[in-house]
């Protein structure tokens, strides 16, 4: 092979053809000749480099040099600067363009990028971007070399455990559905992602479907199972489109449907929407949907291993846990084994959302430190204000405060802190945050999902929305905090599905580690955080210029006052939405609780 | 069930020949599968944009099942409407991050302007107002979904020039 110093790829696509790009390769390979560089530089062509181009565009290589704009005349030009005195042309560089990715930056020091490895960096609506890093070899690995029982030992070995939040061990739950008996078994993916601030699922079926459906057609290969579906929440259209299309593109190389890669193994997979249930998460729930049912829980056992979809054994994983299990195959079980702690292997994504510098999707191992997660990944705290709160595992989640910093993210230190793996969404709060409104905005949000089929959770999560409700209005009363953890107790210990079970979380963790905030609500009525409504009012300070802009802006023009003159706010017309306190460019506006 | 298919009202997508051809072909299309009411119902809302009480008498009759185990379908999951909507809809995002980011002075400021409340239509049929579950957009809050658009980190000032975009 012959050595070159530098590359030019020059991008090809139909509107550089258009605009003459054939005649700038003959024009750059004869300017080279003339310069005496053809046996140095060689001329490539490659397929489109930036998705909006401004014209003919080019990079050269080793420097990674991007032109673009390049005009047939300004090439003896930039050959002789660039390749003849090695000056990069400022005057055609591609202007540096911001990274869209608002979700998913670039990974930071502490994160361990295995599920979202693909993510930004393949076309997730061509599978040949996925085969090029790697895809589907574990799928012919385990065809091709691993018994059914093989694959599920390696996946036990790897202490892989439920991504979708409960924790239970994936390689366990196969073999439970694998020794089920049985002729007909079913596959299902949860993508059923209800948790408000998650999103890890959402993005991965966006980026790289392909890592999940690798990971479906390994499990129904271990467990026997004929049929999948994919039960996708309607809220995400795009991640259905293309699964969709992954699908599509899988099955007609051969890597779904009969005989897959030449092996007797045959699987088929269906993507199924569901309406907006965040019940349906739950298994039972899921599969009750998927048969066209109302999406009611049942209690169990028996369980979804033994008698799961049309009463068929059926195993059930988060869409997280089947990206994982590629890897796993391929790279083997020690390697996976050897990140996170003892219990609990692995990776986990989490999506970063609230008062916190970086938010977006990240992914760490498991057994780091929240303060980890909040200050060195995320960023710290915005606008330098201070930590109050991070909530975990979504509305069945807690609220954890400082003292919780320190304490490794596993599946058993959050439980036993009070809180929830959940999926992993992660919500930081700072100072201005009003702990009894949060807790009672996801009561709100279980009490209206509810899904009304077992009392406890029916009435009683109305009933500690109620309580909160009058709480925040400044109407408590004193025997409120008993009354609310005597009802979370029996909501707790009696509900049917997690749901209910978990309702009473964001009550119970806030009750203990924010208590003094409610009594202050009840007691004192006041807002400490100066966020509920009911309890604070706004003024106007001698700040105020008079510039008439919160008058202008306010809903219910309960602001007064002439132009250059103090304003005054109305308090009785006021509903306390803040938009004077946003607009004011003078920080004349206040809020008093 | 028959009682309601006897008298049809003019408006009813089922009475529209347009509509009812598409109606056919959803069910024609699915009615086999396994598990097929949500299927038929997904494909009926997105494409009639709501399930009308005599368009759920006509499903069950087709699909062979009790028009009581349609309608308890329909009337458990969110998605589904027995009435039709603007020709657009505006959901505000509730999910934490974006209720933390202000999304109920987004709604207050909506109300404001269009004079209606949430769950309404515009008298004119222009814009429908609705808050909506996570769409998981969170790192962009707070969000408003109009149709299938998603617009994040939107100041109460910046709303109005989004609905105006609509309104036309």
């Amino acid at each position: 092979m012959k050595f070159y110093r530098s590359h030019v790829l020059v991008s090809i696509d139909p509107a550089s053809v258009a605009k003459g790009v054939h005649e700038l390769i003959d024009a750059l390979q004869d300017e080279l000749v003339t310069q005496g560089l053809i046996g140095e530089v060689q001329v490539l062509e490659t397929s489109q480099i930036s998705e909006h181009p401004e014209g003919l565009e080019m990079v050269v290589y080793p420097e990674g040099v991007h032109y673009t704009g390049i005009q047939i005349d300004d090439v003896p030009y930039l050959v002789e600067e660039h390749f003849l005195k090695g000056r990069v042309v400022k005057r055609f560089l591609a202007k540096e363009t911001k990274p869209s990715d608002e979700e998913l930056g670039p990974p930071k020091s502490k994160e361990v990028r295995v599920v979202l490895r693909n993510c930004g960096q393949i076309d997730p609506e061509n599978i040949e971007d996925y085969i090029i890093e790697d895809g589907y070899q574990a799928l012919g690995k385990v065809l091709s070399e691993m018994t059914p029982e093989q694959v599920i030992e390696e996946v036990i070995t790897s202490g892989l455990r439920g991504r979708g939040g409960a924790g239970f061990s994936t390689g366990r739950k196969w073999q439970f559905a694998k020794s089920a008996p049985g002729d007909v078994k079913y596959l299902i993916c949860n993508a059923d992602e209800g948790d408000p601030g998650a999103f890890m699922n959402r993005r991965v079926l966006e980026s790289d479907p392909h890592s999940v459906i690798e990971g479906m057609v390994i499990a129904a290969y271990a467990i026997g199972c004929n049929q999948g579906y994919v039960y996708c929440r309607a809220e995400y259209p795009l991640a259905v489109k293309r699964l969709n299309t992954a699908i599509k593109q899988a099955r007609a190389i051969g890597l779904f449907g009969n005989n897959i890669l030449g092996s007797d193994f045959s699987f088929d997979l269906e993507v199924r929407i569901g309406a907006g249930a965040f019940v349906c998460g739950e298994e039972t729930a899921l599969m009750a949907s998927i048969e066209g049912r109302r999406g009611e829980p049942r209690p169990r056992p028996p369980f979804p291993a033994i008698q799961g979809l049309w009463g068929k054994p059926t195993n059930i994983n988060n869409v997280e846990t089947y990206a994982n299990i590629p890897q796993i195959i391929s790279r083997g079980a020690a390697w996976f084994a050897s990140m996170g702690t003892e219990k609990s292997k692995g990776t986990k994504t989490f999506a970063i959302a609230g008062d916190v510098n970086n938010t977006g999707l990240i992914e760490v191992p498991l057994g780091i430190t929240l303060r980890e997660v909040i200050y060195d990944v995320g960023g710290g705290i915005k606008n330098n204000k201070n930590f109050k709160a991070v909530q975990t595992g979504g509305p069945m989640g807690g609220c954890l405060p400082a003292q919780y910093l320190d304490m490794p993210v596993d599946y058993e230190s959050l439980m036993s802190a009070g809180s929830i793996m959940g999926s992993g969404g992660m919500i930081v709060m700072d100072e201005d945050t009003c702990m009894v409104d949060i807790a009672r905005f996801f009561m709100d949000f279980t009490q209206d999902e509810s899904c009304g089929k077992c009392t406890p959770c029916r009435v009683g999560t109305r009933r500690i929305l109620e309580i909160l409700e009058r709480i925040c209005e400044g109407e408590g009363r004193e025997s409120d905090i008993e009354t609310l953890e005597m009802l979370c107790r029996q909501i707790k210990t009696t509900s049917l599905c997690g749901l209910g079970q978990g309702a009473p979380n964001p009550v119970e963790s806030t009750l203990k580690h924010f208590r003094s905030e409610y009594e202050a609500h009840i007691r004192e009525k006041r807002c400490p955080s100066k966020v509920c409504r009911k309890l604070i009012h706004y003024n106007i300070v001698d700040a105020c210029t008079g510039c008439l802009v919160c008058a202008r802006n306010c809903p219910v023009n309960a602001i007064t006052g002439e132009r250059r003159q103090l304003h005054v706010i109305d308090a009785e017309l006021c509903i306390r939405c803040g938009i004077c306190e946003q607009v004011c460019n003078f920080n004349a506006v206040e809020v008093w609780s | 069930m028959i009682k309601v298919l006897e008298k049809i009202p003019e408006t009813d997508p089922l009475a529209i020949p347009t509509k009812h051809a598409i109606i056919d072909q959803v069910l024609d299309f699915n009615k086999n599968i396994p598990g097929a009411t949500m299927v038929v119902l997904s494909e009926l809302q997105s494409r009639i944009g709501h399930i009308s009480i005599p368009m759920q008498a006509y499903v069950a009759q087709k699909l062979r099942v009790p028009m009581s185990e349609i309608n308890g379908v329909v009337s458990f999951y969110s998605f589904f409407t027995t009435k039709p909507k603007g020709k657009h809809t505006m959901k505000f995002c509730m999910g934490t991050a974006c209720y933390v980011g202000g999304t109920s002075q987004l709604i207050d400021k909506a109300k404001q302007i269009l004079g209606i409340e949430l769950g309404q239509t515009m008298p004119d049929g222009s814009i429908t107002l609705e808050v909506c579950r996570c769409v998981g957009a969170c790192s962009q809050a707070p969000v408003v979904v109009v149709d299938e658009d998603m617009h994040g980190r939107i100041p109460p000032n910046k709303l109005p020039q989004i609905i105006k975009k609509y309104q036309k």
